[in-house]
């Protein structure tokens, strides 16, 4: 575990294309342009995307200025005063703390697993923790996420307790799912993680249509303030499946609150991403729908966040849905049981080189936002933590015999069910037209 | 399940309690009405007309239902059963989706986990497999996954089965294959009564509810009753109905199958035989109950469907018949299904490949020895 915080190299530049290049249309997050169409489609009047922009830059008094301008001032300056930086004293902790989390609990996972406590198919995180932290910690409560099979550090940083994680990773009753889930379903309707899905692609239209309810409940129902975002995570490879270009084309249609966010690792199992694609450049993708493509990169966390910042905010004005792609890398392999032999360990090393945890403690220790003790301090804390997790994983009892057979249903007798919640065909009034309906 | 057998036939009170208890839950009909247009003081509903009703009243009751599906809007539906909603309830309640599927399924079902309750239309269930991954993956098994936390409150509703010449690809029964993932409700409406109650039924269950209706049933009229008008009506889930009450041979059905069995009927009626005609309504949960008391009443079964006969509805039946009621057999289980092969097109070996009337009658003679031979015939 000592060896996933030691302190390497500062950031570096990539060589790839970094943050924003733009989409074919010039000003890329210009908050009050419209997004143009020539699409005769979308010219439609009884079309979703009612053009009720007055109602929306009401809600959003702060100026939001072009993020490209932002970050390209930021990122040339290592040492800037205090009151040019991306994030406050308070946001850099947050951000550390959780990004340690996701580390310190994928590392303990993959303990648990070679000592059998932990089963199945089990993806790790390691690496990642940029794009999940840079964006969910953006987000409220009532606003979703949904994500793939790799999904336990954005059920962190969603706000699902360790120790529930960790309790439905052992296959105990106190797990986010009481044990039936596992590690590639987490659900939590409290905090609005809505899975946790093995197939790839297979989370994508679930999150086009969470954001579709959130629009629906603002313009149907008339619930005025809901302005709920969804975020979809998924991979490299999941672009090139079909289901994820039918619903860029749906949320582009329907301008819905939505930023979908590619973790471009460059790997599928043991597939590169450049041998699966004609077009490697996946960001290039969101245009061609309509929407603007963003690529980030995705080991800076601090360049995560500007660029979420964005992208969130415009789904949340009702501009309509974002195509980020962060280009990261798992320093793990796919899975556990992955021997992890194609990639090159040249290129495993470049990457580890900027392990993004390493890179925002350089950049808060550089810029005078926190003492290396107060980080240390975070990441005893942490470990504090994680064991905790496992303390209580393993005190938790299994599943019961009888909970085998629960939860298929959550109407089992299968009867309707009237509005006061008893069985309709039990209310003698419902024959008579006086029932409630 | 021998310890099981043994004990059933060792009370032998039972039966009769069964008997009574699944007699008194299920509206009987008197034996005339399976014959349509007798009465003219009764109203007449098509089943299309059912279903426009029903998806109408229960969008005006909720405004968190809404329907999304190809050509339902603009079109007026595929097969006009979303006539008149667009008008009424406008574009985001009436959603006209491009041809996505797997999209649409999706976000179908991302909405439902959210808190909505949407209805999506498959143009035919042909379709649906494209979106099975969906309807099977993230809706029947997320309430499971999740332990409760996220209930899919989705119908997935459209037309089922064979039409009248379209091909292999667009006509499959799919009764079998959704009635076999736990997490589903499957629903198969025959008249435009199951068609409105069973349809309201869905539309408020909080599970995802697979609602397969026939194309060549959307025409037809049924009588209804004043009941069945009231926006409060639905049907239970679960419960199959007793389309006529007979004592010889028990012959279960689903969908337009029970169309031809109510006509069997009324020939093996002519002949001396008396068939009770069990209309499912419901393929999952599947009514175990009425069948098996009917069987044990009549000692005869024959099971007809038009899907495929492997793993069939049919094979389900007869497994549970021989679990529970084994002993109460008087002659082997008959099944009728469709022809084990893709469906064809030209008209005369369409009408070989699905069953017909006659088919369900020579069975139900079999089961009562009346005729010569036992080797199944086409």
């Amino acid at each position: 575990m000592a060896s996933a915080f030691s302190a390497t190299k500062i950031i570096q530049p990539l060589p790839l294309n970094t943050t924003l290049t733009r989409s074919p249309e010039n000003a890329l997050f210009h908050p009050r342009k419209t997004t143009p169409s020539s699409f005769l489609g979308t010219t439609h009047k009884l079309r979703l995307h009612e053009p009720n922009s007055a109602r929306f830059a009401k809600r959003r008094s702060a100026t939001v200025v072009a993020v490209s301008d932002v970050v390209k001032e930021k990122k040339l300056k290592s040492n800037t005063s205090l009151s040019n930086l991306l994030i406050t004293k308070e946001e850099g902790l947050e951000l550390y703390e959780d990004m340690v989390l996701g580390r310190g609990f994928e590392d303990m996972c993959a303990q648990m697993y070679y000592r059998g406590k932990m089963f199945g198919f089990v993806h790790l995180y390691n690496g990642q923790e940029a794009v999940s932290t840079g964006f969910i910690k953006l987000l409220k409560k009532e606003d979703c996420v949904v994500s793939t099979y790799r999904d336990h550090v954005h059920a962190l940083s969603k706000g699902v307790p360790a120790r529930a994680v960790m309790s439905e990773l052992f296959g105990k009753t106190t797990g986010c799912c009481r044990g039936q889930g596992g590690s590639m379903h987490m659900f939590s309707k409290e905090h609005n993680l809505l899975g946790g899905f093995a197939f790839i692609g297979e989370g994508i239209p679930v999150a086009t249509g969470a954001a579709f309810t959130s629009k629906y409940r603002r313009e149907v129902l008339k619930e005025a303030d809901c302005d709920h975002v969804t975020l979809a995570f998924f991979g490299d490879g999941t672009c090139n499946n079909g289901q994820f270009f039918e619903c860029l084309n749906m949320a582009a249609l329907w301008k819905l609150p939505i930023v979908f966010v590619v973790e471009n690792n460059l790997w599928a199992i043991g597939m590169s991403h450049l041998r699966a694609t004609s077009d490697p450049e996946i960001y290039k993708k969101g245009p061609a729908f309509g929407m603007p493509g963003v690529h980030v990169d995705g080991m800076d966390v601090l360049k995560v966040r500007e660029v979420a910042k964005e992208a969130i905010s415009r789904a949340r004005r009702g501009d309509g849905p974002t195509l980020v792609e962060c280009e990261t890398y798992r320093f793990r392999g796919h899975s556990l049981a992955d021997p992890d032999e194609l990639r090159d360990p040249a290129e495993k090393a470049h990457y580890a080189a900027r392990d993004p945890i390493t890179g925002l403690k350089n950049y808060m220790i550089e810029n005078n936002l926190a003492s290396e003790a107060e980080l240390k301090a975070i990441v005893k804390k942490i470990e504090e933590l994680v064991e905790n997790a496992v303390e209580f994983a393993d005190e938790s009892p299994a599943p019961s015999r009888s909970q085998l057979l629960e939860n298929v249903f959550a109407d089992p007798r299968g009867f309707g069910i009237g509005a006061d919640g008893r069985y309709r065909c039990e209310d003698p009034k419902f024959t008579e037209g006086t029932a409630h309906v | 399940m021998w310890g099981i057998i043994r004990q059933r036939v060792a009370c032998r009170s039972i039966p009769a309690s069964i008997l009574e208890q699944s007699l008194q839950r299920i509206p009987i009909r008197p034996v005339g009405y399976a014959l349509r247009n007798y009465s003219s003081t009764a109203k007449e509903m098509t089943v299309r007309d059912a279903l426009n009703s029903a998806l109408d009243e229960e969008m005006s009751a909720d405004p968190k239902v809404f329907l999304m599906g190809e050509e339902v809007g603009e079109y007026q539906g595929a097969y006009k059963i979303s006539k008149g909603l667009l008008e009424k309830y406008g574009p985001d309640r009436v959603i006209d989706t491009p041809i996505t599927e797997a999209g649409f399924t999706g976000i179908g079902v991302g909405a439902a986990y959210y808190g909505l309750k949407p209805v999506v239309e498959f143009m035919t269930f042909n379709f649906s497999m494209q979106a099975i991954d969906h309807i099977i993956n993230s809706a029947a098994k997320s309430n499971y996954m999740s332990a409760g936390q996220i209930s899919v409150p989705i119908v997935f509703r459209g037309p089922n089965g064979a039409a009248a010449g379209v091909g292999a690809q667009h006509s499959q029964c799919y009764a079998a294959w959704f009635g076999s993932c736990p997490g589903l409700k499957v629903l198969t409406p025959y008249s435009s009564e199951d068609a409105r109650g069973l349809l309201k039924a869905a539309i408020r269950d909080p599970d995802p509810v697979v609602f397969l209706e026939n194309e060549l049933l959307y025409g037809e009229s049924f009588p209804v009753s004043a009941e069945a008008l009231d926006s409060s009506f639905s049907l239970p889930i679960g419960k199959a109905k007793i389309e006529r009450e007979g004592k010889d041979v028990t012959i279960t059905a689903f969908s337009k199958m029970v169309g031809y069995a109510l006509q069997a009927a009324e020939i093996l009626a002519n002949e001396g035989i008396s068939a009770e005609v069990i209309n499912l309504r419901s393929i999952r949960p599947l009514d175990r109950l009425t069948i098996n008391a009917s069987v044990r009443k009549t000692n005869r079964l024959v099971t007809v469907e038009e899907g495929f006969p492997q793993h069939g509805v049919g094979a389900e039946i007869c497994a549970s018949i021989l679990e529970e009621s084994f002993e109460y057999l008087d002659a082997p289980v008959e099944r009728i299904a469709g022809a084990d092969v893709p469906m064809p097109y030209a008209a005369n070996l369409e009408r070989m490949a699905v069953p017909q009337v006659e088919d369900i009658v020579r069975a139900a003679k079999r089961t009562c020895y009346r005729s010569g031979s036992m080797a199944a015939t086409a």
